[in-house]
């Protein structure tokens, strides 16, 4: 049985004969799968589509990487549940999943799974979900404002990322947390990366804002790229992804601190 | 084959498609309604843009046996027998159309933006027509084709349409 969300990947592959599922369920209009729920923590339901991220999110990272995708044809039809189906290292949304420390809500006739998203992904478009699951939704605690998710592409609209990086500062909890995207066969965090930066508000204080030196956001974007594992391919070369890395390390880190 | 019940542009069809066709490929096929172009079949273009219960989406992406029940609106719901709409005049005035392949797409998402945001600025027009591609234009006449349609709609309000 192969599942049909907003069809935006899915349809491209049935289009081009590259799959011929025998049995195809369509999901989009089960409304128990659209919902989002919000009280600290949220589960938004696989259902929900990008340009309903735009007006409201749970995160704004998510939001953000939301306004990324593709059009607003693309947007009104792809959905969470469909990024986390394909599994992607270039899903837009994962390293917000990743740096969220979102949960990924599998459901089959069995029972519910809930899967951390660090253990989700296995490979290039390959998850631990069996054949006979759904994705029901992703959860995660409320992180508060300070996060953000940039990509280096070769257009604002409707181009595949080369690198991203979603960074979630959740001062509350004291906790950071850093997704790469597009950087490796799965969605990587740079444990050093996020240990520097948690000394940096240690010190800085988490409960208010900061400007952080410029030799301190070079360092975390140092560490960002050190712990990506890019390849070189059509998109880009490792090279130039490790350099968008570094840079992107360090600009999350100034805008984020700034932010209570 | 599957059959389905549609309702496409106020009209009740009802049709056998194939299990893995497209809307557009039912559109142009069955349904007689060639307006939605067939470019790249992959969501890049936007030239088979159409309305799915109001929501703007490419036809090319959406399963026909997915749309049994629901309504569709096409490029076709457009002029009123040779009458064209206000977004259409404002192509054609414009000098929005060259080839013309990438139009329907284009005229369909300005349609669904100026529904939403009656006066969209520059860089929301860019950022609505982000996924209608045109390779003849440059987009310059576009984008002021959007303007123009806006500022007709606007003070004659949508019985123009
Ligand atoms: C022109 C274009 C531009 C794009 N731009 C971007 C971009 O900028 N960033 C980005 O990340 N992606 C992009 N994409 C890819 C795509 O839009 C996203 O991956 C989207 O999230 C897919 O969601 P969907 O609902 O359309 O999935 P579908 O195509 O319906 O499904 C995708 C896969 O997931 C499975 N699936 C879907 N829902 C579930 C579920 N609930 N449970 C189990 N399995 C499920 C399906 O079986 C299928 O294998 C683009 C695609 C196109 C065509
Ligand atoms: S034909 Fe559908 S987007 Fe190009
Ligand atoms: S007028 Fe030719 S593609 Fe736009």
């Amino acid at each position: 049985m192969t599942v049909l969300a907003g069809g935006t990947d899915l349809m491209v592959e049935l289009n081009f004969g590259r799959r011929r599922p025998e049995h195809i369920v369509a999901i989009d209009r089960v409304g128990e799968l659209a919902g989002i729920e919000r009280n600290g923590h949220v589960r938004m339901g696989a259902g929900v589509t990008y340009t309903r991220m735009l007006a409201d999110a749970g995160s704004q990272a998510l939001a953000e990487a939301a306004r990324t995708i593709g059009s607003p044809q693309i947007r009104n039809a792809g959905t969470i549940g469909g990024n986390l189906g394909t599994a992607s290292p270039a899903g837009d949304t994962l390293p917000v999943l990743a740096a969220l420390e979102a949960t990924v809500v599998l459901r089959s006739k069995a029972g519910e799974r809930r899967v951390p998203f660090a253990d989700y992904m296995t490979g290039p478009k390959k998850s631990v979900r069996r054949a006979d699951e759904l994705i029901v939704a992703a959860e995660w605690d409320e992180a508060g404002p300070a996060q953000t998710y940039m990509f280096v592409s070769t257009r604002n609209a409707m181009a595949i990322s080369i690198a991203g990086l979603a960074m979630v500062v959740d001062r509350a909890r004291k906790r950071v947390g850093i997704g790469l995207g597009s950087c490796g066969p799965t969605i990587i965090r740079p444990a050093d990366a996020e240990g520097f930066a948690r000394g940096l508000f240690d010190e800085a204080g988490w409960e208010r804002p900061h400007r952080p030196s410029e030799s301190a956001a070079k360092e975390l974007g140092r560490l960002v790229a050190a712990a990506a594992r890019p390849i070189d391919d059509v998109r880009g070369t490792a090279a130039y992804r490790r350099h968008a890395l570094a840079v992107m390390g360090a600009r999350a880190l100034s805008r984020v601190a700034q932010i209570a | 084959m599957t059959r389905i019940t549609v309702t496409v542009n106020g009209a009740r069809e009802e049709t056998a498609v194939e299990a893995h066709e497209s809307l557009l490929t039912t559109l142009r096929e069955r349904l007689g309604l060639p307006g939605s172009k067939n470019a790249c079949e992959q969501g890049e273009c936007g030239s088979c843009s159409v309305l799915l219960d109001d929501v703007l989406v490419c036809a090319c992406l959406v399963l026909a046996a997915s749309v049994d029940g629901r309504e569709v609106r096409t490029v076709e719901s457009l002029a009123d027998g040779s009458a064209l709409d206000p977004v259409q005049r404002a192509f054609v005035e414009t000098g929005a159309v060259q080839c013309g392949f990438c139009t329907p797409g284009l005229v369909v998402a300005t349609h669904a933006l100026l529904r939403e945001n009656p006066e969209p600025s520059l860089a929301e027009i860019r950022e609505a027509l982000s996924g209608n591609l045109c390779r003849c234009t440059g987009y310059g006449q576009i984008v002021e084709a959007v303007q123009r349609a806006a500022k007709t709609m606007y003070l004659h309000g949508l019985d123009d349409e």
